[in-house]
Formats: C-alpha cells, structure tokens, sequence
C-alpha cells in the first residue's frame, strides 16, 4: 500500500508560520532527534573506538586490533582499554607501551580482570 | 621543484617513516578586492593567481591570465595505485584544483581496522598512513610549485571510523567524508555503532580543523527519481549537521554536500534552483560544497560537460564554497588523467565566466520559486515530526523512512531498511562503567579519569596528538602487493625514458580514438573493432556510441591498448624558436612600422595559404599592424624584389607550394640571388612557406626562414619583428 501525498492536510499547521519560524522549527526538531543519538554516544564504546585509543597511546594499528579483540574476550571493554593497559603497567611495573604488548601476546589478563572486574559497574 | 623535471616516485616513497605532515587543518582561498584588475578585466569573485599555471586555451588572447575563483575546486583522483595518481595530482593543481580528494578502494568500509602499506586497490585507493605520508609529501612539493595550499581529503567511515580519524589527525589530513547516515543506508554497518563511532570519529576531526562533508548526495545518486527526494535530502543534511555541532565540531568546518538532483532533458534549473535555494536558506553558517550531478551520467562526454556547466550556473546563481568537480568520462570508466583536468577547467571556466553575475541578475522574491522554497522545507519538517512520532532516528530507519522513491509525505515504501540490531558489528557497542577511562585527547562523551588528572595523556607523558614521534609507523606487510613492486614492473622502460600512451597507470598503453562511419549504429560498432584488430590495438572496447541517424551515420569512441614504445632520445625533434607575445609584436610595429611584399611566385596559381598568414580574419600578420602588399599569385620573381624596393619593405615573403622538380627550392635560391644582385640582400628579411617547405630546407636555400603546414600568422609576426631587431 502506497501513501497518497497528503501534503496539502498535513502541512496546515505550519501555514501561520514565518519562514523564521519555520527555520526554527526545523532546527528544534532535529535537536529532538539527534540529542538522543549524541547522549547514546556519550555513554558508550566501541572497538573502534577503544582501538582509536590504543593508536593514539602509540600502538601499532595491528597492535590496537589485538589487544582490543583480547580486552572484548575478556568483557572488560567496558573499562576503556586504556585504562586496562595502564592497570597492566601498573601490575607488571613495566612501561605501559611494554604492558601493552604483552596484552597483545595474551599475557597479564587474568590479574588485569581481577583488579578491574570488582571495579565500578 | 623544477617545472620541467617529473616528480621522482622512488623517491617519494623514501624516508616515510619521519615525514610529518607541514600543517593540520583546512585552508580556504582568500578572496581579492572586488574589482581587482587581471590582465585587461576587473574581477568580482576572484582569490590570488597562481605561480605556476596551465590557463585556458583562450586565456592567450588576454594577457594569459588564470582568474582563479575565490572557491575552493575539488577534483578526485583514486585509480587505485596512488604513485600514479600523484603525478595527476601535480597536472589538477596546475589547472586550479586545491582539493584533491582520494576515494578509497572497494571494500575498505568494511575492513575492521587500518590497513597498512601499499596494496593496489579497486575503483580506489587503500587509505593507509604510508599512501598518506606520501601523497601528502608530494602535495607538499606542489603547493609549493603553483604557490597555493591544496587540502588533501579522504574518507572517516565504515567500521574503523575513529581509528581512521585518529589516523588523518595525526597525519594532516585536511578535509574528510563523516557521515553516520552514509554507513547506515548505502554500507549497511549496524546503526547504534555508526553513532557511536561517529561522534568520537568528529570530536577527533574538529580538534584539528577537518572540514567535514557530509553524505546526502549518495541519497540522490541512490533514489529511483532524484528530484523527488529533496525533502529528504534537507533532513539528512540537517541530521549530520545537528550531530557534529553535538561532538564539537564547529559550523564552518561544516559542508553540506549538495548536487542539484536533476538533468537534462528535465527542466533542471526549474526544480533544482528552488531547493538549491531552499538548502542554503536552512543551513545558514555551514559551507557548502557544490558537487556535480553523475546520477544521470551517460557514456558522452559532451552531454556530461553541460549538465555539469548548469550545476555550476546554479552555484554561481546561489552560493558556492567548495566547488567539486565530476570528470566527463565517469559515466564509461574510471577517470583518465585528462578529464581530472578537463572537469576542473569546466568549472574554472563556468565560475570566471559568471563571475559577479549577482550584480546582474537576482533570484525572485516571488513567484513559483519562492513557493517551492517554502514547500521543500515545510516537506522536510513534516518529514522531521514524524520521525519523532514513530520514535526517533533508529526507528524511522527500520520503517524504511530514508531513499523512499516518492516525494515525502507520499510513500511508495521502498524506502532502505535497516534494524538496530542488524547490519555488519551489531551488538559492537558497550555501555561506559563508571571507572571508564581512556588517557588520551580529543575522546568523546564519558572519561572519567583518575581523581586530579588535569590533562588526560598526562597519564601516559602525551598522546600521539601531541606527541607525533610516538606515533607507529608501518611501512608494507605485503611483499607482493605494494607500490615498490608495481614500479619495479616497468623500472627499465621507467629508467630509459620510454614513452608510451597512459591514461591511468604509468605506460597502461590505453588510447582511445574518435570516429564515424556512415552506417547503424551495430554495424558501426563491429566495424570499429574489426578495424582496431587490423591496426594492432588490443582489448578495443566501444566506450561511446552516438547515432546520428539510423542509417546515415554513427558516431563512435573506442579504446584499446598499444604496446608501442617511443624512445624519445631517438626522435628528430626540431628546435623550437620562442614567440614572442602578441603585445610585444604589436608594440615593437607599432613604434617602428613594418612593410613586407607577399606573393605566390613561378607557375604557381596558390594563394590560400599566403592568405591565411597574412590576412587579418585569419589571424594573420596584418593583424599586428604590418603593411602587406599582396601581389596575386604567379608572379615572377623580378616582379617581387622590384615591388619590395619600389615600398622599401623589411621583408618578402613568397609561397611555394609546387615542388615538382625541386621548383621551390630553385625559386627560393633565386630570389636570394636576385636581392643580393640588388644590393638589398643585408636589408631584408626574405621568408618562404609552403606546404612541403621547413625551415631547414629554406635556409639551405639562402631564406632568413621557411614557415610549413599549421603556422600561423602570430609565428611569422614573431619572426619577423625578431629578425629585424638584428638587422642594421
């Protein structure tokens, strides 16, 4: 079933409106429809973004996919996988970039899930 | 940079690894004084001339001048191996391009991550950090060159989105692509995630000033009537624009990508200047980047060329800040070098040509375009409001809301479908916990970071953002498929300078070649391949076909290969003599008169070309202010040096165009010994010309200069004028 353009019935409440307001009404019903989308964005992460991160502390493209991948494994993404590494670093003693690489070979998980997994949900 | 040597690629793809980037950020023209004197014009719309250009053909009877218009000009470059592409690159920038976009290769959207080296791509480029490096390290050498910045742009999509951001901030990359709805309708990738993505994708562009362009156009190219979709295309232009003001990006690093939907033999002006109007009217403060309509592209190029100078009419008609440029061939094949410029200089042309067209004509405050106007928007409201009812983005896209082919509120309900928990990396997003943190700049939404962190890479002593040397560099992890071993193919033709025909990749060997035969249209078409076989091009295509009537005639272009090299150190090129400028011929005449004696000599009944060098209509000398004294033609010989003392000319020019018996060559000897019997010979000049005549063959023969097929009067004004300046 097709719908017949009901332009004409529709657009009746906006006949009194200035093209001022019409712009305005407009740009207030796209903030209604994105405000939703950017809080959504604000609240979460994702592995693109976590390795966007992990490139940004120095890591290797290839280096960020694989201890993104191992941090998902390990439900812990959740906790930004910069903050995994550094807890990594912390546990080891070694320089962080050093923590990192040894997350990529899948060494040090199990502490790192236990020290953050008790963390704040 | 020497203009005359070629760009050295092996040497350009050395070094990468501590190249940085010699800015961030987009750079606009600066537009020059209204009424800005170039050349003999005053200029309304203009922005500072290059310091090294190819301007249009006609530009020589104007001083040769290149108004360059205070728009920035765009034109993509993505054959797919980008160490050709750069050497098209340097051709655009000459012709006024400062934008030069680089597509990337099919399927790039969806690969989960960076790709690294060189790999050769299709219908594109793989974007990677090395490609990067080096094409922005070649651009560093052409801007240098044409003496203004070029923007280098590329893509922030798919299911890598911020690694890629991350990726053109670190590596300067000016202007990009971003836009979630592209990734949702036309790349099916999971919706939630696309948001997601693009927020962080954004935060990163805005803290290095990328100029964004959005993806609406693609809702154009996909609808089944594109000029039905307009309502349509100003919500989605208004979705990305809402939401990157959201992430932080400013509204001038904002451009709408907008095409006027329609094309001939629609009434196109009629129904897209009124929402080209509509647009810019909603999106006051962003930018607007004019892209040329391909959606009805066909195989012409000629048919292309003014669908496209109409776009530029309704840019110019309206406002333009970004003028891109689709190439005339993209309706058959993947650009050629040629038509990148081709495309540029059309809209060079068109944007000089209707420069200050504003002063002269105003778009109507009344009348069936203002109603349209108030209806395309009031569409695009009503469009907005139900979204909202049925509860929001993600919900009108699973009502299949977007690319429906009828004209919003009418729905023909063949509209894109796609589901919350659908597409490529569903279930891909995770909620922040309250200890989530990331130690790095420029993150979107929720950080919290450790209790007295006053910056957040202070935790990790700074980012790649702010450290760049941190940053890891990957050179190939292909052996095989990567850009040193594709110029290793052709290194030996490379190294010896041979030429072969391109119009694509270094020495493919593609040419193409315009012809007609007074038959059908199938018939034509068989014959032109049969032919292409018998001349030894291989893999000939028909890429055009235009009937000119069913019978009468068709017109064809076909393309093939040629494996012919061309060695050019063995070429007998004769030496070119420099002309001066028209204006210094003029002056020169001017301040000192000239008088030459012209004519066709011996049994010798010729006259066209004589004509033709010296009549004005032509182009020829009198045009520059020469007195001739044309005697006819077979005259003899006596008769010319008799007519040059008699006027006392500086020059006699004869025509020989018989050769029979070496007659020219006997007539030129002659008229040299006559003169110098006379005792004029030191004070004039004497010139031959002719079909089968060369220079070389005249001054063998005791001429100052022999002129042969295809010169032009400018040639012999030159000569003439440069030859007197060393007589006594």
């Amino acid at each position: 079933m097709e719908r017949k353009d009901d332009f004409k019935d529709r657009r009746k409440h906006l006949d009194g409106l200035s093209d001022e307001q019409l712009n305005k009404r407009f740009w207030d019903l796209l903030d209604q429809v994105v405000d939703p989308l950017a809080d959504l964005a604000m609240t979460h992460t994702s592995p693109a973004i976590e390795r966007s991160v992990l490139l940004r502390m120095g890591f290797s493209s290839l280096e960020a996919k694989s201890i993104v991948e191992k941090c998902q494994q390990f439900g812990l993404l959740g906790k930004g996988v910069g903050n995994v590494v550094l807890k990594a670093s912390a546990i080891s003693g070694r320089p962080y970039r050093e923590a990192g690489l040894e997350l990529a070979q899948g060494n040090l998980w199990s502490q790192v899930e236990a020290e953050l997994a008790g963390g704040a949900k | 940079m020497d203009v005359n040597k070629k760009l050295n690629i092996p040497e350009l793809l050395k070094d990468l690894e501590s190249y940085r980037p010699r800015r961030k950020g987009w750079t606009w023209r600066k537009s020059l004084p209204r009424d800005t004197q170039l050349g003999p014009f005053k200029f309304k719309q203009i922005s500072k001339s290059l310091k090294n250009y190819v301007p249009l053909p006609a530009a020589k009877y104007f001083g040769n001048i290149d108004p360059q218009p205070e728009c920035i000009i765009t034109t993509e470059i993505a054959s797919g191996r980008f160490e050709d592409d750069i050497r098209r690159m340097r051709m655009a920038a000459w012709h006024g391009a400062d934008h030069i976009m680089v597509i990337r290769t099919a399927g790039q959207s969806h690969y989960d991550g960076l790709i690294e080296g060189s790999p050769e791509g299709i219908g594109g480029v793989p974007i990677t950090r090395k490609q990067l490096r080096a094409s922005r390290k070649a651009l560093d050498i052409i801007e240098d060159e044409v003496g203004r910045p070029i923007n280098f742009h590329s893509y922030v999509s798919g299911v890598a989105g911020p690694d890629i951001a991350v990726l053109f901030a670190e590596e300067g990359v000016n202007g990009a692509h971003q836009d979630p709805q592209y990734n949702v309708l036309y790349r099916n990738v999971n919706m939630i995630r696309s948001f997601v993505d693009a927020a962080e994708a954004k935060k990163l562009m805005a803290s290095v000033d990328m100029l964004q362009i959005d993806g609406a156009h693609n809702a154009n190219a996909t609808a089944r009537e594109a000029w039905l979709v307009m309502p349509e295309l100003l919500v989605q232009h208004g979705i990305n624009c809402a939401f990157s003001l959201k992430a932080g990006m400013k509204k001038e690093y904002i451009s709408l990508s907008t095409v006027p939907p329609t094309a001939t033999p629609a009434p196109e002006l009629y129904l897209d200047l009124p929402y080209a109007v509509a647009l810019r009217e909603l999106f006051q403060g962003y930018k607007m980047r004019a892209q040329m309509n391909s959606k009805y592209m066909e195989a012409d190029p000629r048919e292309a060329t003014v669908n496209h100078t109409m776009n530029l009419l309704i840019s110019r008609l309206t406002s333009v800040d970004i003028q891109s440029t689709i190439t005339p061939d993209e309706g058959r094949n993947v650009p050629w070098h040629y038509n990148n410029i081709a495309a540029t200089n059309t809209a060079k042309q068109m944007l000089i040509g209707l420069d200050g067209i504003k002063d002269l004509v105003e778009i109507k405050k009344d009348g069936p375009l203002r109603d349209k106007v108030r209806e395309l928007k009031e569409r695009a409201i009503l469009f907005l409001e139900e979204m909202v009812e049925v509860g929001g983005y993600f919900k009108a896209v699973e009502a299949g809301f977007f690319v429906d082919s009828a004209q919003y509120p009418a729905r023909n309900y063949d509209g894109i479908v796609r589901h919350a928990d659908g597409g490529i990396g569903p279930d891909s997003v995770f909620l922040r916990d309250k200890d989530y943190f990331a130690p790095v700049c420029q993150h979107y939404g929720n950080n919290n970071l450790p209790v007295g962190t006053k910056k957040a890479c202070d935790l990790i002593q700074g980012c790649t953002l702010c450290h760049p040397e941190k940053i890891i560099y990957i050179d190939e992890l292909d052996e095989e498929d990567n850009a040193a071993k594709r110029l290793e193919v052709m290194a030996d033709h490379r190294e010896k300078g041979l030429l072969r025909p391109e119009v694509e990749w270094y020495a493919d060997g593609v040419i193409s070649m315009q012809l007609f035969y007074p038959t059908s249209a199938r018939v034509a078409e068989y014959a032109a391949l049969a032919m292409a076989e018998k001349m030894g091009i291989t893999e000939a295509e028909i890429i055009n076909r235009l009937p000119m009537h069913p019978s009468e005639g068709t017109f064809l272009e076909l393309k093939g290969k040629v494996a012919i090299d061309i060695d050019p150190a063995k070429l007998d090129i004769p030496e070119e003599v420099p002309l001066l400028t028209e204006e210094e011929i003029r002056a020169d005449i001017k301040a000192k008169p000239m008088t030459i004696v012209g004519a066709t000599v011996g049994q010798d009944e010729h006259s066209v070309g004589m004509r033709e060098i010296i009549d004005i209509k032509h182009g020829g000398i009198e045009g520059f202010g020469i007195t001739c004294h044309y005697l006819g033609t077979s005259v003899s010989l006596e008769k010319v040096v008799d007519a040059a003392i008699e006027t006392a000319a500086d020059a006699i020019l004869i025509s020989t165009i018989i050769t029979h018996a070496d007659i020219h060559r006997i007539n030129m000897r002659k008229l040299h010994d006559l003169c110098k019997e006379k005792g004029i010979r030191d004070k004039i000049i004497l010139i031959s010309g002719g079909t089968q005549v060369t220079n070389d063959i005249a001054v063998e023969e005791g001429m100052d200069a022999g002129f042969g097929r295809g010169t032009h009067g400018h040639a012999v004004a030159s000569f003439l004028v440069d030859k007197r300046r060393t007589l006594k």
